[in-house]
């Protein structure tokens, strides 16, 4: 009998080139994903070494960081993020990368464009230079981000040293309830272990509430494990992600589909396979989750109230949630229910996908957003966009008044020229609410798209179970 | 990459948890396609106010962290994104070591890279050298690589574990890609073997 091995081990043995006593594994890249920003200087490195790309059939490109939402028939305004997507595009054409320019009608974000194209396959290595690479995880991938040294590295090699990564159970029982999403499991996930819980491991959702999430959902899920600390978090590929990878572009097709099924198939975990750490959450028990303070780990239910510093014995740690709470201007002790808002901002790598917008739509249709607030709906990718308007959720946005923008990153990263004033408040449904992240002196409280457009409506922070 | 020496330094004291890349620095200054003017950014909303003067009583415009080359951080050091700007930052500002109780993985993989050494010790020592710091600005410490051992004032040794090959990359100042690009043979057996799943060119 072989030693059963959990899905993170399969993927990984499947990808050792080699194996030197002293040195990290080489292990071998099935895709790599590239976009504008952490790119130029790993595209310089080659140029200095005198090397090209060993596999442009293995890498695909795409502009989404520093791109404007605005309309593509204006230029890009800001002539420093302009200069990087045409070196970007530039690059791409000299090293024979296929890609998506800022003008394509394929552009969005990375980790939205890999998956609906087919490009992400079940039991891959997929790399790319930002953390949340993690997404691609969903369907059972082992897919995490790389620093722009890595990035040079894989462009020149096909090949990372990596150490082996820890395996971390993560399982999700029983069933959510409405109004309760997978942002909210992985909100709650964080708040429990914490920023760095997941520091030197990979994880793997399973259980009844993970299978019972469509691939859009597990993505979310996946998306935000680097918030935790693992580079990388999977899900064992099932029949709904054969369901989703059917007939994509990129998907394998006629015999070798059926070839591949057969493969991937083997990849779940096997029976007796042990973990290095364990965790649980339960579904039943998940309210919807916001965060308060300046990191995705500083997160409680909606009707929760904000913690004290008071109650926190590490004296550091004390520090910090006080540090978080001046930042925030927020109370300790009292809900943030009722709290008024600026900004909502719907979108991002975590929330921008079709499940995301109609889930965001359903709160807002026949509703308007509240006088006192700007929303921001921004899609993935242009394929959402053009799906979205045809199912006629963009009418719905903009009678609600909202803004219904074109595909990037937009107001989670705040390089673009979406972002928010100094002391605003966003309920946001990114990853993120580090001081800063979605512009100087901004706050943002994380939630799902649910929470998000229920804030939309009240102008305030709201429950979204009271308005389904 | 430049070999990395043994080095004595005082400390800069940020006692901050979960200092992420975003503070370390802020998206905005991501749009660069090079290296270059990446310290002056180092920190750069802590650092300055909304018209750009220096904060006075940021510790990095303090006289203490001039020409201080380790940086005394809180637990969780290099959390978020997986920008390289981060480790880039802090050694075009001179910083050559990182001590915290814990760093990101992401981070901590793209510091080795750049002969920034993320040194990890335990939570006393920790306590202590913020507390040293904070009765003496003065306080050195030696980093000595080759040995794994923090030297303390007074002579006493505390040990830190490090990826002993990117310790050896540092020590001889060799990039990995070096090594990768010498298994050529190793990677074109592997690839003989292994048919591609996908090919982007095509589809």
């Amino acid at each position: 009998m072989p030693q059963p091995r959990t899905i993170i081990e399969k993927v990984w043995d499947a990808h050792v080139v080699k194996e030197e006593p002293g040195a990290p594994t080489l292990i071998y890249i099935d895709l790599h994903l590239v976009h504008e920003v952490t790119s130029p200087q790993a595209f310089e490195g080659l140029r200095e070494r005198g090397l090209k790309v060993r596999r442009p059939d293995l890498t695909f490109g795409t502009t989404d960081h520093s791109t404007p939402t605005t309309p593509r028939s204006l230029p890009i305004a800001d002539p420093v993020a302009r200069t990087q997507v045409e070196q970007f595009e530039k690059n791409c054409r000299e090293f024979g990368i296929p890609h998506f320019g800022f003008h394509s009608d394929g552009q969005g974000i990375v980790h939205v464009i890999g998956p609906e194209n087919g490009l992400t396959q079940p039991g891959m290595t997929v790399v790319c230079g930002d953390s949340h690479t993690a997404t691609h995880g969903a369907f059972g991938a082992l897919a995490f981000g790389i620093g722009t040294s890595q990035v040079e590295h894989v462009l020149a090699t096909q090949c990372l040293l990596q150490r082996k990564p820890k395996a971390y159970k993560v399982e999700v029982t029983g069933r959510l309830k409405p109004g309760v999403t997978a942002k909210d499991i992985i909100l709650a996930l964080i708040a429990k272990i914490g920023v760095g819980g997941g520091t030197g491991c990979v994880f793997e959702y399973c259980g009844p509430a993970i299978r019972a999430l469509s691939m859009e959902e597990r993505m979310t899920v996946c998306n935000m494990s680097i918030e935790a600390g693992a580079r990388a978090g999977l899900i064992a590929p099932d029949e709904t992600t054969f369901e989703y990878l059917h007939g994509r572009r990129f998907a394998p097709k006629g015999a070798d589909w059926d070839a591949a099924v057969e493969r991937w198939k083997k990849l779940p975990t096997d029976e007796g396979a042990a973990y290095d750490k364990q965790t649980s959450i339960d579904a039943d028990a998940l309210e919807p989750m916001i965060t308060y303070g300046t990191n995705p780990g500083m997160g409680i239910p909606i009707t929760a109230p904000v913690p004290s510093p008071e109650e926190v014995g590490d004296l550091l740690e004390r520090d910090s949630l006080k540090k978080a709470l001046e930042y925030m201007a927020l109370e300790p002790g009292r809900p943030l229910l009722g709290r008024p808002i600026d900004v909502v901002f719907i979108g991002s790598c975590t929330n921008s996908r079709m499940a995301d917008l109609r889930a965001a739509a359903e709160v807002l249709k026949g509703r308007k957003v509240a006088p006192n607030v700007r929303c921001l709906v921004v899609p993935g990718s242009q394929p959402i966009k053009r799906q979205a308007e045809a199912e006629g959720l963009d009418r719905i946005f903009k009678d609600a008044g909202a803004e219904w923008r074109e595909a990037g990153c937009s107001m989670c990263i705040a390089m673009n020229g979406d972002q928010l004033n100094p002391g605003q408040y966003a309920v946001s449904t990114s990853n993120r609410n580090f001081e800063g992240r979605q512009g100087k002196g901004g706050r943002t409280f994380l939630a799902s798209p649910l929470t998000a457009a229920a804030a939309a409506v009240a102008g305030k922070i709201a429950d979204p179970r009271e308005l389904l | 990459m430049k070999k990395f020496e043994t080095f004595s330094s005082r400390l800069v004291p940020l006692p901050v948890d979960n200092i992420d890349t975003d503070q370390i620095i802020p998206a905005r200054f991501l749009k660069t396609i090079s290296k270059a003017g990446l310290g002056d950014q180092l920190f750069y909303d802590w650092r300055y106010d909304a018209e750009g003067n220096p904060k006075p009583d940021f510790i990095l415009n303090q006289p203490r962290a001039k020409g201080a080359a380790i940086l005394l951080a809180g637990d969780n050091f290099g959390c978020g994104s997986s920008r390289e700007h981060a480790p880039w930052a802090l050694t075009q500002f001179g910083f050559r070591a990182v001590i915290s109780t814990s760093f990101a993985d992401i981070f901590k993989g793209n510091a080795l890279k750049n002969s920034l050494l993320p040194i990890e010790v335990p939570a006393e020592i920790h306590a202590e050298l913020f507390q040293k710091v904070d009765e003496n600005p003065d306080y050195e410490v030696t980093v000595d690589l080759a040995r794994q051992k923090l030297v303390l004032a007074g002579g006493r040794e505390v040990h830190f574990d490090v990826d002993p090959f990117a310790k050896q990359c540092m020590l001889e100042g060799i990039d990995e890609i070096g090594w990768i690009l010498k298994h050529e043979d190793d990677i074109r057996a592997y690839e003989a073997a292994h048919p591609a799943p996908i090919n982007t060119l095509a589809g």
